[in-house]
């Protein structure tokens, strides 16, 4: 149910998005998702790859700090509406989103959503109780 | 204007009867009401009437912070509490600060020191004092107060910050003589170009400068931006405060040290060997009329030269050149005494925090900034950005409380932390000053 992710602190220099791109490039690493979240002196990199213990290997070994976090990814209809849905039942157990990011699916049209929640195993119940697609790690570092 | 010419002006021979007589004095007193110091001495093998001249004082055990430590809080003190009137302590929360009394004549003798301080730089009874130190534990605001005072000046205790107010009391209340650190005189000139204010609105004649280093460069900017006469005064609350010494107006060059009250040699830091004037070195200095905290030979870590010339002011006393730099690694930052140490304690008090650190200090316009760069370990390495950032403020919160000075923490990947010969390097200092010593002297950071 629980998908690892990979966190990455990142100063605010120029090159540095760039040169954590080329150390998983290099080692044939495909990123599936990312979002960069950034303040005026260093922002937080956060990525879900299909090899997340070699991205975590090689990324330390070029000198990152690196942190793996468990989120959860969702599945929802490519349409109007397909966010909200989600987030009604959220929002009416009272469960905090702390972050989230998003990408289509194409070929299934299909959206995926990655959420960070404070209490993930309470987010689970809620989601699975209203039939909403949860996808397994495995599932979403092949996509 | 020389404030005591009597002792001021002594001749030399005369002067040295009175140092060696008041030296003997307080060693007696020292020997008998201080046991540290009689422990040291007893260590050394040397007692009070062994010393026969002033040149013997090279046979007596040094004083260094260290004792401070050792003797925390009031250890070395030479009176029962009762007679302590007041006291003063080194900033910080980390570790042991160096805690200092004195008695009712010690505050006497004081304000008399920081009146010929203020004389000498040009004070006289009907100028109007605008004091600009921060008033508290800190000696430098408290100091130059009761000499203004005493010299009978009008003071105007408005201590350190708030510029904008400072400029404002400037102008309104018609300051003559500005007393500060060097480096905010210059920020004062600034804010006073931002304002469209020229120094001729002000009355301004003569500015006191010190508890930092500063060049002749920024004397030269100082004057001309504030259209005042600087001059440079030296102490530290170890042996008094401000008030060991300072320049005459006349000559502007080194100061003049008061010898009827301290005693002072330049010493090889590495030997520990006095050198002969005209020698840079470590300044070390004997306290002769101190009762609460008499100090013998303390190790200022300061570096300087003693020379004597002829000085146009008439004054006799002893000169020490502008300090320029120290013996050990502590930094001066807006007037704020710290050592790496202190922030490598802070660090470490906050759970989780690697001692991988950076201290960086550069000045921004005129004034000091001192960034910490604490590396972003994977034990303070949050996926959440507000647990980032609460860690953030809690580490700054923790070294301001600790530094007693304003300082912007960085957050930063563990590779940026420069490292020399697999040796953290702690302090990056950008600033620009004074630099001619010998460079063998100059401990690196």
């Amino acid at each position: 149910m629980k998908v690892e992710q990979i966190s990455v602190f990142l100063e605010n220099k120029a090159g540095r998005l760039a040169e954590v791109a080329q150390i998983l490039g290099e080692n044939g690493i495909n990123i599936r998702a990312l979002s960069l979240a950034d303040t005026t002196d260093f922002g937080i990199l956060r990525l879900i790859v299909n090899d997340r213990k070699k991205a975590k290997e090689v990324l330390k070994n070029a000198g990152f700090t690196v942190g793996i976090t468990e989120v959860i990814a969702v599945e929802v209809d490519d349409q109007p509406g397909g966010l909200s849905k989600i987030l009604k039942p959220l929002a009416d157990n009272e469960i905090n989103v702390e972050y989230m990011y998003a990408f289509v699916e194409k070929s299934r049209n299909k959206a995926v959503l990655i959420f960070k929640f404070e209490n993930i195993d309470k987010a689970i119940e809620v989601l699975k109780a209203n039939n909403i697609t949860i996808l397994e790690g495995e599932q979403v570092y092949n996509l | 204007m020389i404030f005591e010419p009597e002792y001021e002006c002594m001749p030399l021979d005369e002067l040295k009867t009175l140092q060696l007589y008041r030296l003997k004095k307080q060693l007696r007193r020292v020997y008998e009401k201080v046991k540290p110091y009689r422990k040291k001495m007893e260590e050394a093998g040397i007692k009070p009437e062994d010393i026969k001249s002033l040149e013997d004082t090279k046979y007596l055990p040094f004083t260094t912070k260290d004792d401070f430590r050792e003797n925390y809080p009031y250890g070395l003190f030479a009176t029962p509490m009762e007679e302590i009137v007041r006291i003063h302590s080194s900033s910080g929360t980390t570790g042991k600060p160096t805690v200092v009394g004195y008695t009712k004549r010690d505050l006497e003798t004081w304000a008399t020191l920081t009146a010929r301080i203020l004389s000498a730089g040009g004070v006289r009874k009907n100028d109007i004092v605008q004091i600009a130190f921060g008033y508290g534990l800190f000696t430098g605001g408290f100091g130059l107060h009761y000499g203004a005072e005493k010299l009978g000046a009008t003071v105007i205790p408005v201590s350190s910050g708030q510029t904008k107010r400072q400029i404002m009391i400037m102008k309104d209340y018609g300051t003559t003589a500005l007393v500060c650190t060097p480096s905010y005189a210059l920020h004062i000139a600034e804010v006073l170009e931002e304002m469209g204010i020229s120094p001729d609105e002000l009355k301004l004649r003569v500015g006191l400068f010190g508890a930092e280093p500063w060049t002749e460069n920024m004397r030269q900017e100082i004057e001309k931006r504030l259209g005042i006469t600087a001059t440079d005064n030296y102490g530290l609350s170890e042996v008094m405060g401000p008030g060991v010494s300072g320049e005459c107006i006349e000559a502007k060059s080194g100061l003049h040290i008061f010898e009827d009250h301290f005693y002072a040699e330049v010493i090889n830091p590495e030997t520990g060997e006095p050198l002969p004037e005209g020698e840079w070195g470590e300044l070390v200095i004997t306290t002769l009329t101190k009762e609460a905290l008499p100090l013998i030979r303390y190790r200022t870590r300061d570096i300087t030269k003693l020379y004597r010339e002829k000085c146009p002011c008439g004054r006799t006393l002893v000169k020490m050149a502008k300090p320029s730099g120290r013996t050990d690694d502590m930094l001066i930052v807006r007037g704020v005494n710290i050592f790496p140490s202190q922030v490598e304690e802070a660090l470490l008090e906050i759970e989780g925090i690697s001692p991988h650190y950076q201290i960086v200090v550069d000045r921004k316009g005129y004034l000091d900034e001192m960034e910490v760069w604490v590396e972003a370990s994977e034990k303070i390495f949050f996926d959440s950005m507000r647990k980032q950032k609460e860690l953030l403020d809690t580490i700054t919160e923790h070294l301001q409380q600790a530094l007693g000075v304003k300082v912007k923490v960085k957050l930063v990947e563990p590779k940026t932390l420069e490292r020399t010969a697999g040796k953290a390097k702690r302090v990056i200092d950008r600033r620009d000053l004074p630099k001619y010593v010998p460079e063998k002297y100059l401990k690196e950071n």
